[in-house]
């Protein structure tokens, strides 16, 4: 498995693994699990895997546009910036991820940087 | 065949030489600019590995098709080479570069001598490496040569499968099909064109396909190609056999970097380019699909005029740097209009504006960032697509367009009116609602004078706005403005969710009306107002298809709540608790002892005996689950569905078999109704209970259907709660015999299934529509014995037990994390 942790970004694999209005997730040691979703659209967003409510797995959610319900009380989360839509106020940190050639890719530090 | 042509040789000629290797769309695009330029600057030689002069290639597919002939889309014949005293070397590829004495050698043997190289070697189709891939009859789309393959194969008629539902498999389709052979397109995904469409556009697609009488499997993975010598068909991974007698695959291209990595150029993907297309030696150039800039691989011609232009400038006149292209891609299958461009799959902050117009077949959706067009989709009215195209590689402010861009540049840009006022402003004669043919005076005769003051009164009475709802607007702008401060604005039926104006009724009935087939189908004739719904309306959609249509809709995975697809219920800490079937609250030392296996094997935090009759284990982890489920089922258990908006628990008293007061087998008729019902979904969970006599121990009447056991029969309770709001059941009827009991329970649970709004139980349904219709359509033998037969019908398709299928494998990715990062380890 080419997970090369010693460049800028660490691989994922190939987008394909994240089924569309989906997400996948990525557990860090020592650290909190990312989740990585896949719109409808191809769109592709990472989160901390962390309701801003009571830390209900967005992984696990429906994902609809570019948003996600958390699958414990259906909060509203965009994938963009980790906020709660409506009423509910809360925010989960959003965590840099791209996709070159077909393959998912976190930014180092910001999941590095979050590992105690 | 290979042909050499070498203008007349002069010694004193000491220009630098540059060679080309590609006689394609990029090699010989890259010479003409550089001509346009300064004509006299080199010695110019043009390899190619296809024994022709350059020709378009993007005019294949009008040539497979028969609306061209080879002649017609030859770029530059032969005498444009003697012209410029361009050297052709052409059916003889180049097999080596050596970059130290600066030589190209070909397959002949012929070895070139260069000062400047140009790689223009495209790409190569891929094939996917499937048993069967080299059959005679197997072939790919990218040359000539494949095209009069396609063609002597199309002479003879009969079958073909095009593996690839891309731009260029649906090209090749469309090729064939009209030269009469019958087609079939295999696609992996469930969209066509998915790097291009969305679900919406990609529907609309493969309908107007399948109008045209092609074979569209989408979800469609190829196991092997079979035949004996020759090819015969294509066998699908699910098992099905396709018949064909030419295969096309049309999968993909990878770009051609061969002759780069073996010269020991830098090679991503492709060869990697500088912004002047300078590879990592200097004097070698590379240009086309077979070059990767800032990480980029291209497959259109667009971006590749513009690297021509980047190569010529550094040859000639002075390097002006190439920063990349936006692309737009147009299907050229006449007839059918779809056009795409810009990032579908762009980056943060993205909203959508979206128009359907189900009764002209176009959908438009625009992905605006902030005040900028970043992508388009276009189906069906392609005509704004290039404004679009060009206002997004502009990146232009939209604000000013943004409320009607939508409509197209003419609208949009020939000012915006408020549309309440546009509709005040029309003509009595102007039509509102075009499926129906409905006039603006029509419904203000309804409003002002049958006294219509509602939506849906104008509906029940105009039929306006009662089919594909894309007029709702403009009608209630009429309510509004014929009735004024009394109009109430709000629709009385509750719509399913913000992305449509219809209420959940509306909706059931059109799917079936319309023999609607899948979500992005209803979606599009039902305008709704969101690319792909929301957390509502996809469960709620999945639910009425599945429904409608039982064995043939196609399940939705990502439209279910977790607990439906990972068949178990998610608990606050993440983790999943699991609750095997007990038939009617029975279980044995086997299904126990297998119980206290995995509780201890998998560390589950507690077993519990449930409200329901039944164990429940809790805090298994996900990745633990299928196992789980193999130890359940080796003992012969079955998943429970208590995480489903299905049947739920059959609770049974001990009956007429052990107590002394039971005046019928309740324990057997309670296993009998859950064997005849488990695995069926439903608009919400369902309960039943049977209970050997009125003291009713099972609770029977705080059931969605209780029996409650008499010395003379059954009585049959309906729509009974015992959660959020107590509500005992309503009595339905008595009927005398156990079989009449079980047949009436599949009626009911039936008219349930298709009658009941999703997330409603049977509870809010009978008080919504009262108990009197539904006992009418109960005891009425006819329709009693129909809607039996529809349950029956329906289980059918859905007695599998889903845990057995996951325990084998079935939908794997749920239950495993895409990766793993280990910082400590690694760093
Ligand atoms: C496990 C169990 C409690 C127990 O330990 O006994 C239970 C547990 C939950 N119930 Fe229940 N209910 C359980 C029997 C009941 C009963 C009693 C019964 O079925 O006889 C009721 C009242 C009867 C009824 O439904 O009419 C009941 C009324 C509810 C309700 C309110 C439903 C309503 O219509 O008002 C909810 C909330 C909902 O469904 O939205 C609910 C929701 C839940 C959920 C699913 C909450 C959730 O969304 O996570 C709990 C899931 C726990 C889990 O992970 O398994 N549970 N729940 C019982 C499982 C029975 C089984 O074997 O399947
Ligand atoms: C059927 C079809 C339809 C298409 N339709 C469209 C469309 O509608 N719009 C659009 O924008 N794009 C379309 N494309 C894509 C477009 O044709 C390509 O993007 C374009 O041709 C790429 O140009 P190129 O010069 O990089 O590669 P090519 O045109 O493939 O040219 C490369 C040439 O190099 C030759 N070669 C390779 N290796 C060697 C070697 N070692 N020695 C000598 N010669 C070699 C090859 O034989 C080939 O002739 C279509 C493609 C196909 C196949
Ligand atoms: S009563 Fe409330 S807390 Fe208890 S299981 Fe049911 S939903 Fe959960
Ligand atoms: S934990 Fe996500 S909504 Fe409560």
């Amino acid at each position: 498995m080419d997970r090369s942790l010693f460049g800028e970004w660490l691989d994922l694999g190939p987008i394909e693994d994240i089924p569309l209005r989906g997400a996948r997730s990525v557990p860090v040691q020592g650290g909190e699990e990312i989740a990585v979703f896949r719109t409808g659209e191809g769109r592709v967003y990472a989160l901390v895997n962390k309701c801003p409510h009571r830390a209900g797995p967005l992984s696990q959610g429906i994902v609809h546009g570019d948003k996600v319900a958390c699958p414990l009380h259906n909060w509203v989360i965009s994938l963009a910036t980790g906020q709660a839509e409506g009423a509910d106020i809360g925010c989960t940190p959003t965590i840099e991820v791209r996709v070159v050639s077909g393959r998912v890719q976190l930014k180092r530090a910001a999941v590095v940087g979050r590992a105690a | 065949m290979s042909r050499h042509w070498t203008p007349p040789a002069d010694p004193a000629d000491a220009r630098p030489r540059l060679v080309v290797i590609g006689n394609g769309m990029a090699g010989c695009r890259a010479v003409e600019e550089l001509l346009a330029r300064d004509p006299d600057r080199y010695r110019i030689t043009i390899i190619g590995a296809e024994p022709h002069v350059n020709y378009n290639r993007i005019m294949l597919s009008p040539l497979l098709a028969g609306e061209k002939s080879f002649d017609e889309i030859v770029i530059n014949d032969a005498g444009w080479y003697e012209e410029n005293k361009i050297a052709l070397v052409s059916g003889d590829p180049a097999v080596a570069v050596d970059r130290r004495a600066k030589r190209v050698t070909t397959r002949s043997g012929a070895a070139i001598p260069y000062d400047k190289l140009l790689l223009a070697t495209g790409s190569d189709p891929v094939i996917i490496p499937v048993p069967g891939h080299d059959l005679p009859g197997v072939v790919a789309f990218r040359e000539l040569a494949d095209v009069d393959a396609m063609l002597a194969a199309a002479e003879d008629g009969g079958e073909a499968v095009v593996i690839g539902g891309g731009l260029l498999g649906l090209e090749a389709a469309h090729g064939l099909s009209r030269r009469g052979m019958r087609v079939t397109v295999v696609h992996l995904m469930p969209t066509l064109m998915e790097r291009q469409l969305d679900e919406a556009a990609g529907w609309l697609l493969k309908s107007s396909l399948e109008a045209r009488g092609q074979t569209i499997l989408t979800s469609a993975s190829t196991r092997e190609i079979y035949g004996g010598g020759r090819v015969e068909g294509v066998r699908l991974e699910d098992g099905r056999e396709v018949p064909a007698r030419l295969v096309v695959m049309a999968v993909g291209i990878r770009p051609n970097a061969a002759l780069a990595r073996e010269a020991g150029l830098e090679v991503g993907r492709g060869v990697v380019v500088d912004d002047h297309m300078v590879t990592s030696d200097p004097d070698v150039l590379a240009v086309g699909e077979c070059a990767e800039h800032r990480g980029q691989c291209y497959g259109l011609v667009a971006p590749i005029w513009d690297m021509c232009r980047a190569v010529a400038d550094g040859l000639t006149t002075g390097p002006r740097p190439y920063a990349g292209s936006a692309v737009s891609t147009k299907l050229k299958v006449s007839g059918i209009d779809v056009f795409s461009a810009g990032d579908l799959a762009g980056g943060a902050g993205c909203e959508d504006i979206v128009l359907r117009d189900a009764a002209r077949g176009v959908y438009k959706r625009l992905i605006v960032q902030g005040e900028r067009l970043v992508g388009a989709v276009l189906y069906g009215d392609t005509e704004d697509g290039n404004w679009y195209f060009q206002l997004l590689r502009e990146g232009a402010d939209i604000a000013p367009l943004r409320d009607n861009i939508i409509f197209g540049r003419a609208f949009a840009e020939g000012g915006a009116a408020d549309p309440k006022d546009a509709v005040a402003a029309l003509p009595d004669e102007a039509e509102i609602c075009g499926c129906n043919g409905v006039c603006k005076g029509r419904i203000i005769a309804a409003i002002a004078e049958q006294g219509a003051a509602t939506l849906d009164d104008v509906r029940a009475l105009t039929k306006a706005s009662a089919s594909c709802g894309s007029c709702t607007g403009p009608v209630e702008a009429l309510l509004a403005s014929t009735l004024g401060e009394s109009y109430a604005g709000e629709r009385a039926v509750r719509t399913m969710c913000k992305c449509t104006s219809f209420g959940h009724g509306d909706v059931r009935r059109e799917i079936v009306a319309q023999g609607m087939k899948s979500i992005p189908e209803v979606m599009h004739k039902l305008h709704w107002a969101t690319p792909d719904g929301c957390a509502s309306c996809r469960p709620a959609l999945n639910y009425y298809l599945l429904c409608a249509w039982p064995g043939d809709y196609a399940d939705d995975e990502q439209s279910r709540f977790v607990n439906e697809r990972l068949h178990a219920n998610i608990q606050k800490d993440g983790t999943y608790s699991v609750v095997p079937r007990m038939w009617g609250g029975i279980t044995s030392p086997k299904e126990l002892r297998a119980i206290a296996d995995v509780v201890e094997k998998y560390d589950a935090k507690m077993v519990k005996v449930t409200g329901g009759q039944r164990l429940d284990i809790f805090g298994i982890r996900k990745e633990d689950l299928p196992a789980v489920w193999a130890d359940l089922n080796a003992a012969g258990m079955v998943s429970g569905h208590a995480y489903g908006k299905a049947l739920r628990t059959v609770k049974t008293c001990v009956g007429s078999e052990w107590c002394r007061f039971g005046t019928q087998d309740s324990t057997g008729l309670g296993v009998r109704l859950e064997q005849m019902s488990w695995g069926s979904w439903m608009p919400h969970k369902f309960k039943m209970a049977v209970s050997g006599c009125p003291r009713n121990c099972a609770e029977a009447t705080i059931k969605d259907f209780g029996v409650i056991c008499v010395d003379s029969g059954y009585e049959l309770h309906v729509g009974g709660n015992g959660g959020i709001r107590l509500r005992g059941t309503d009595l339905l009827c008595k009927v005398e015999t156990e079989a009449e009991a079980i047949e009436y329970c599949a009626a009911f649970v039936q008219l349930y299934r298709e009658e009941a709004h999703y997330l409603e139980r049977t509870a809010p349904w009978i008080e919504r529509v009262g108990i009197e219709p539904i006992r009418a359509r109960i005891l009425d033998p006819a329709s009693r014995g129909a809607l039996a037969e529809r349950f029956r019908q329906s289980q059918r398709h859905s007695q599998h037990d889903p845990w057995a299928q996951r325990a084998r494998g079935r939908d794997r990715h749920l239950h495993h994390h895409l990766a793993e990062v280990r910082p400590k380890e690694n760093a």
